[in-house]
């Protein structure tokens, strides 16, 4: 404790001179660190040669900031002698959840039914509200995508990082059917002039379904053996390959160029036009381009319902608990007589499935489809999004898929951090999103390891329905 | 009378290196037969093997005249065959009471309530812990709920691999004396693999003794627990 940086507390090692100690070294050390990084930069001056600046000031901020913080946490937080609180009593957090748990579900569905209204009357117009509704369909697909994996990874325990290739494949099913000349040809000629463009979705959505199942079998056969690790590895790869064919297979699907008008969603049948026969003319509306995002968000709400209502069901049916028994023991569940080849394969068909019907869905929202939306990243992020949630647990996705989706969105909007008093009008924020939000994944799983929402409810009970705690168990675990 | 399940010159191979040299083993209906070893002679092995994972590369088991050698796991365990497995094994996140009623999930829970009624008389404590998750129990609890999610399966041949690994003497007796009482009251055949000779031999009707992948001794288990070779490899230390 002879350090002069720490002055007159040297002598007699008080907790303020040991903070202060600490907080100049991590100071120093966070300037040497980012001296490097952020304090030379090289800029393209026109057309010119590269020209180096420097960027001391930037580097000294981040260093007196580390510093001032780590003095704070080290006075309050960190403070040797502070009294933990006791490990037995339930964290303020938990309480919290405790009161707003028997509330969540309920409030969260009906946010979900009532939210384009509450954009449009916030907003005050439908053409303003159409960025708050797109969000929504965004995060819903999000919500969506994260319960079709959930099936895979939170309920039969394969981990499976490839899951954008069955959301591929239902995409490009819808594109390629939709736009299918002989399809349309032939369904002229039996169904009616423009039967294929107005019922495409409503036709194709359970063949992508099928055919996204049926891919989920495939890539199901040769990893029946593979767990963990090498089962990740494995479907990482998977999910590429289809990337990859979607490239390089150009005359069946146009390569990078990609598959572009894709026919619109249709009210069962009927076009979202201003023509006579249009939704607004038949419903006696005003002709508004937003009726089609509204009703998107609602046929992404109830796929999304669909989702969830279907691994309820299937979670009390056997094959749904031999998918939780799979997870915890692959050879209990043998000795019990469980085909385990027959499980896995289900798991990963009905999760595919559903990623195919997501798939269906961003083809026909977006009307443009290209590899270019189905790179590894998507599935990292629907991965995250169910382990964030807690494993296994439908609300806790929700609640994930809400706050990384719309997190990231919002983290957009941070051009408060220009003004100049801050970091400059150079300063780009959205530059920076992904770095807050891997700080805010971070934090999560220092807090809450097991996810959002850890705790499980049995599928089957005895007189009443307990809630198993994800307490006591190890991590990863519960 | 022909044996309930008959394992004949049975060798095993991890790759190729031999883990059962041939064994012969007999279990007939309504004994409970223990096999006793030291650890790697090819318990373990023998259990798995019967089970069909890893398969017998040579010889037969039979299982009441139907030869199962080379039938899925999953087929052997669905004809009256239930195993504990070795390490318990329990559904960690599952409660007590989702784990024993996915010991019956095979045959449809024709007989769940019945079923859970005794295994509540057989082992009081997994009443008590019914809504608890299995990876919180006990270690002595979790080899309760392993014997009686097995039996949930509504076995004829009980296969048991260790159920006294890493439990206090006095939990041991408590699952030894339940298996007898199965035994008696139930006539249930019982295959048990252990390395806690002196117990295992002292309920068993029947013994084997197996030392690197062979069957050396065989014969009742008050006989072997008096064969000095028994005595001075397996006993000696004390119960």
């Amino acid at each position: 404790m002879s350090s002069p940086l720490a002055g007159d507390g040297a002598a007699r090692p008080s907790p303020f001179a040991a903070a202060l100690k600490d907080a100049v070294v991590s100071g120093v050390i966070t300037f040497l660190l980012f001296l490097p990084l952020v304090g030379f930069r090289a800029t393209e001056s026109g057309s010119g040669p590269l020209t180096l600046t420097y960027r001391f000031g930037l580097c000294a901020t981040f260093a007196i900031l580390v510093a001032v913080l780590r003095l704070v946490l080290h006075l309050t937080i960190w403070r040797p002698g502070r009294q933990k609180a006791a490990r037995g009593t339930p964290s303020p957090l938990a309480a919290v959840g405790g009161f707003i748990s028997p509330m969540a579900k309920p409030a969260f569905f009906a946010l979900a039914l009532f939210y384009p209204l509450i954009a449009i009357v916030v907003t005050g117009g439908l053409t303003p509200s159409r960025y708050w509704i797109d969000l929504g369909i965004y995060i819903g697909s999000y919500v969506m995508l994260g319960w079709g994996l959930n099936i895979v990874v939170g309920l039969a325990g394969l981990l499976d990082l490839g899951y954008v290739a069955f959301y591929a494949v239902g995409a490009y099913a819808f594109a390629l059917l939709s736009t299918s000349v002989p399809i349309n040809d032939w369904m002229a000629g039996h169904l009616g002039e423009n039967f294929w463009a107005l019922w495409s979705f409503w036709v194709c959505l359970p063949v992508c379904g099928i055919l996204a199942a049926m891919w989920g079998v495939i890539l199901g056969f040769p990893v029946l053996r593979l767990r963990g690790d090498y089962l990740a590895i494995v479907t990482l790869a998977f999910g590429e390959i289809i990337r990859l064919v979607l490239i390089n297979w150009t005359d069946f699907t146009n390569g990078g160029a990609g598959i572009a008008s894709i026919p619109p969603i249709s009210f069962f049948g009927i076009p979202f036009t201003a023509a006579d026969d249009g939704f607004a003319a038949r419903f006696g509306l005003t002709f508004d381009p937003m009726h089609r995002i509204i009703f998107l968000y609602f046929v992404i709400v109830a796929l999304s319902l669909l989702t969830a209502l279907a691994t309820l069901r299937l979670r009390r049916m056997p094959v749904g608990r031999a998918w939780e028994a799979l997870r915890e023991d692959e050879i209990a569940c043998r000795s019990l007589g469980i085909n385990t080849t027959l499980t896995k394969l289900t798991a990963f068909a009905t999760g595919a499935m559903f990623g195919g019907f997501a798939g269906a869905f961003f083809a026909v929202r977006v009307r443009f489809v290209s590899p270019e939306s189905f790179t590894f990243i998507e599935s990292a992020m629907i991965l995250a999004i169910v382990v964030l949630g807690g494993m296994g647990s439908q609300m806790g996705v929700a609640a994930a898929a809400v706050f990384m989706i719309g997190g990231m969105e919002m983290l957009r909007n941070l051009s408060f951090l220009k003004s100049d008093w801050l970091l400059g009008p150079d300063f780009d924020p959205t530059l920076y999103r992904m770095l807050i939000f891997g700080f805010a994944m971070v934090a999560v799983m220092v807090w809450r390891p097991r996810g959002l929402v850890s705790g499980r409810l049995a599928t089957i009970f005895l007189k009443e329905r307990k809630k198993v705690s994800g307490d006591l168990v190890k991590e990863g675990h519960g | 009378m022909t044996a309930m399940l008959s394992v004949t010159g049975v060798k095993t191979y991890y790759g190729n290196i031999v883990a059962l040299k041939g064994v012969d083993v007999e279990v007939n209906e309504g004994e409970i037969v223990t096999l006793i070893g030291a650890n790697g002679a090819g318990k373990s092995t023998l259990m798995m093997t019967i089970c069909g994972s890893p398969r017998a590369r040579e010889g037969s088991v039979v299982f009441n005249g139907r030869d199962i050698t080379n039938l899925p796991t999953h087929e052997i365990m669905r004809l009256k065959i239930a195993q504990s497995p070795e390490g318990r094994r329990i559904f960690g996140r599952m409660t007590v009471y989702e784990n024993l009623q996915m010991g019956a999930a095979v045959d449809g829970n024709t007989h769940f309530q019945d079923d859970l009624e005794r295994m509540f008389t057989l082992f009081p404590r997994l009443k008590e812990r019914l809504h608890q998750r299995g990876g919180t129990l006990s270690g002595g609890e979790q080899q309760m709920l392993a014997i009686a999610r097995a039996l949930m399966t509504r076995p004829r041949l009980l296969l048991l691999d260790e159920p006294s690994l890493g439990l206090a003497p006095l939990v041991v007796k408590q699952i030894f004396d339940a298996i007898r009482d199965l035994n008696r009251t139930e006539g249930l055949t019982v295959f048990l693999v252990e390395q806690n000779a002196y117990h295992a031999l002292k309920l068993a009707h029947r013994g084997y003794v197996m030392v690197n992948g062979v069957v050396t001794m065989s014969g009742t288990g008050k006989e072997l627990l008096e064969r000095p070779e028994v005595k001075a490899a397996y006993l000696e230390g004390g119960h």
